[in-house]
């Protein structure tokens, strides 16, 4: 089986600027990819070359076995896109607009209609009526969007940043639509700057800075990545964490707000039991102690600060 | 895809009417606003330099026509704004056809027009506009309007995509203006200066004014120019011409929106 999405040394100029700087991307079927970066790494413009919107300089890209260059009707034919901003007619309806897209998808008039009420229904906003989009919520119009992109239950579906802008709530439902469509067999590409959103969703994730791939694997690859296992150590008085600092191993942060020192450690039953022989000889109170992965936040950070070296 | 080109413009085209039905104090303004200038020239400015005869006969061709003609700028102005619009990159990451939005556009536009078109030439009737050519001179007269503004919306389709931007459409709207008025829309060429008059007779307005004039059977005064001799020719021909010309351009820009 091929896979969803190829994108394969693609490069992006805006002037002077490069946008895209020689990405590498494989997304197997079925699966969700997150990619993940800060500010102006790329994400939107990736997601507009891979969705036919946007015309690369160089490189190849395909998506559902389809370059998305000379073949960009057969992509169109395949893929949904929640872009990073809003992409339906806010003058008009909810209905309305699935009701003109279905139709530019040539469901015909009739299943038109009746896939706008499914989609409605299933995304809670049956009981929108009339009311024009530009009357609605975030979430509500974020929701409209989603289903807007699933009309012809695509085989490849971009995500732009899903959740950006959403309270809690309003995420937690669009990460159930996701993953239901995945049980569905839909291949998802996601961006985000969310960590926890690609450690909650995708299967693989890219990390991409500056318009390129710098790391690349499952969550779990990713954190190895950063030097494996940390420990934490939680004080009862703040004045005693630069001490504690230097007892532990390896290269600590503090975190004053949380009375925190947090450290890498090789292994972990070894720096379990010297951390505790190690406080008890300094004399000082302990109220936790824990070794745990580094978390997607601290992948990132390493990962960003190691590139930009 | 291009098997869906009707069927999308006609969907396109149907989003335009929802958006009026959700509008319709922008519409009505739309087609009363003509109906205004049509009224302010007849009454207060009264009689046209260089014209013979009741002025309201010489002016409500020339009206029309500057009406049809000043549909460039509505447009452009309805072209930029729904360009700048994120729903632009749904219709252009979907399997449409992909000159739909822009003709779905000049569907709209088109039966805008033919509406106002009507009402003005209801008013005229209503304020002494004399009709002495046949009822198929009328449809042929219709006909010439709607093509000039047809050639105008494919202008301005393809000049709101150049402009890309709202503020520059307003730039563009301030040069229809001196185009519109140097037309034989309010006066004869004759009572111009000589270039003036010339350039004014190979004006597309002119020649679509001259000729609903003559179909109109309102004796026009000729200067013998070739353009003004032939302006039914003109009439025809510069439509055609226009449309030939941003048709294309506008399509295959539209197209290379990603580029
Ligand atoms: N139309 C454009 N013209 C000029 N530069 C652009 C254009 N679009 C994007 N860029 C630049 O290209 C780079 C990548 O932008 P892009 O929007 O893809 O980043 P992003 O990862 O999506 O960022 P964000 O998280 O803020 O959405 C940025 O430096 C941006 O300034
Ligand atoms: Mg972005």
């Amino acid at each position: 089986m091929t896979d969803a999405i190829v994108v394969e040394g693609v490069r992006k100029r805006y002037g002077d600027k490069s946008a895209l700087d020689g990405l590498d991307l494989t997304v197997a079927r079925g699966t969700v990819h997150g990619v993940l970066g800060p500010n102006g790494a790329g994400k939107t413009t990736a997601v507009r070359v891979m969705a036919t919107l946007l015309r690369h300089d160089e490189g190849v890209v395909r998506v559902a076995g389809h370059d998305v260059r000379t073949q960009a009707g057969e992509v169109r034919r395949r893929i949904g896109l929640l872009g990073q901003h809003a992409a339906v007619d806010e003058e008009l309806g909810g209905r309305q607009n699935l009701e003109m897209f279905g139709r530019l998808y040539h469901l015909g008039a009739r299943r038109a209609g009746t896939r706008a009420d499914e989609l409605l229904e299933r995304f809670d906003l049956a009981d929108t009526g009339r009311k024009a989009v530009k009357l609605y919520s975030g979430g509500m119009r974020r929701r409209l969007d989603l289903a807007a992109s699933l009309i012809t239950e695509p085989e490849v579906l971009f995500l732009d940043e899903p959740t950006t802008g959403l309270d809690p709530r309003g995420r937690a439902e669009v990460w159930a639509s996701v993953r239901s469509l995945v049980g569905a067999g839909t291949t998802v590409l996601l961006t985000t700057q969310y960590l926890e959103e690609a450690d909650q969703l995708a299967d693989r994730i890219s990390v991409v800075d500056a318009g390129r791939v710098i790391a690349e694997g499952t969550a779990d690859e990713l954190k190895a990545k950063t030097g494996g296992d940390r420990i934490d150590v939680v004080l009862r008085d703040a004045d005693r964490l630069a001490l504690v600092a230097s007892l532990l191993p390896g290269e600590a942060t503090v975190d004053t707000d949380r009375r925190m020192v947090s450290a890498p450690v090789s292994d972990r039953m070894a720096a379990l039991t010297e951390t505790v022989r190690a406080l008890e000889a300094a004399g000082v109170e302990a109220e936790d102690l824990s070794i745990r992965r580094p978390t997607l936040d601290e992948v990132f950070l390493h990962l960003t600060k190691e590139h930009a070296a | 895809m291009s098997g869906y080109v009707l069927t999308d413009s006609w969907t396109m085209t149907r989003r335009e009417l929802a958006h009026w039905a959700r509008q319709p104090v922008q519409v009505v303004v739309g087609l009363v606003f003509p109906v205004m200038l049509l009224l302010m020239f007849g009454y207060l400015i009264g009689g046209g330099r260089g014209v013979e005869g009741a002025y309201v006969d010489f002016l409500i061709p020339g009206m029309l026509a500057l009406t049809m003609a000043f549909g460039l700028e509505a447009t452009m102005l309805a072209v930029t704004q729904d360009l700048n619009k994120g729903v632009i990159d749904r219709f252009r990451s979907m399997p449409m056809a992909s000159s739909a939005v822009l003709v779905g556009r000049s569907f709209a536009d088109m039966l805008q027009s033919a509406l106002g078109l009507l009402v003005m030439i209801g008013v005229g009737h209503a304020i002494g506009w004399r009709w002495n050519g046949g009822f198929g001179a009328l449809l042929g007269a219709v006909g010439l309007l709607l093509l000039l503004r047809f050639a105008m919306l494919w202008a301005g389709i393809h000049l709101a995509m150049v402009a890309g931007k709202p503020e520059l459409v307003q730039a563009v709207q301030i040069l229809v203006w001196p185009v519109g008025f140097l037309s034989n829309a309010f006066a004869t060429p004759e009572s111009m200066p000589g270039w003036l008059g010339a350039a004014v007779e190979w004006n597309p307005i002119s020649a679509t004014a001259t000729t609903v004039r003559d179909l109109a059977g309102i004796p026009d005064v000729a200067t013998g120019s070739w353009a003004a001799e032939h302006a039914a020719l003109l009439a025809v021909a510069w439509p055609l011409v226009l449309v030939a010309v941003f048709f294309p351009l506008a399509v295959s820009r539209f197209r290379r929106l990603g580029r």
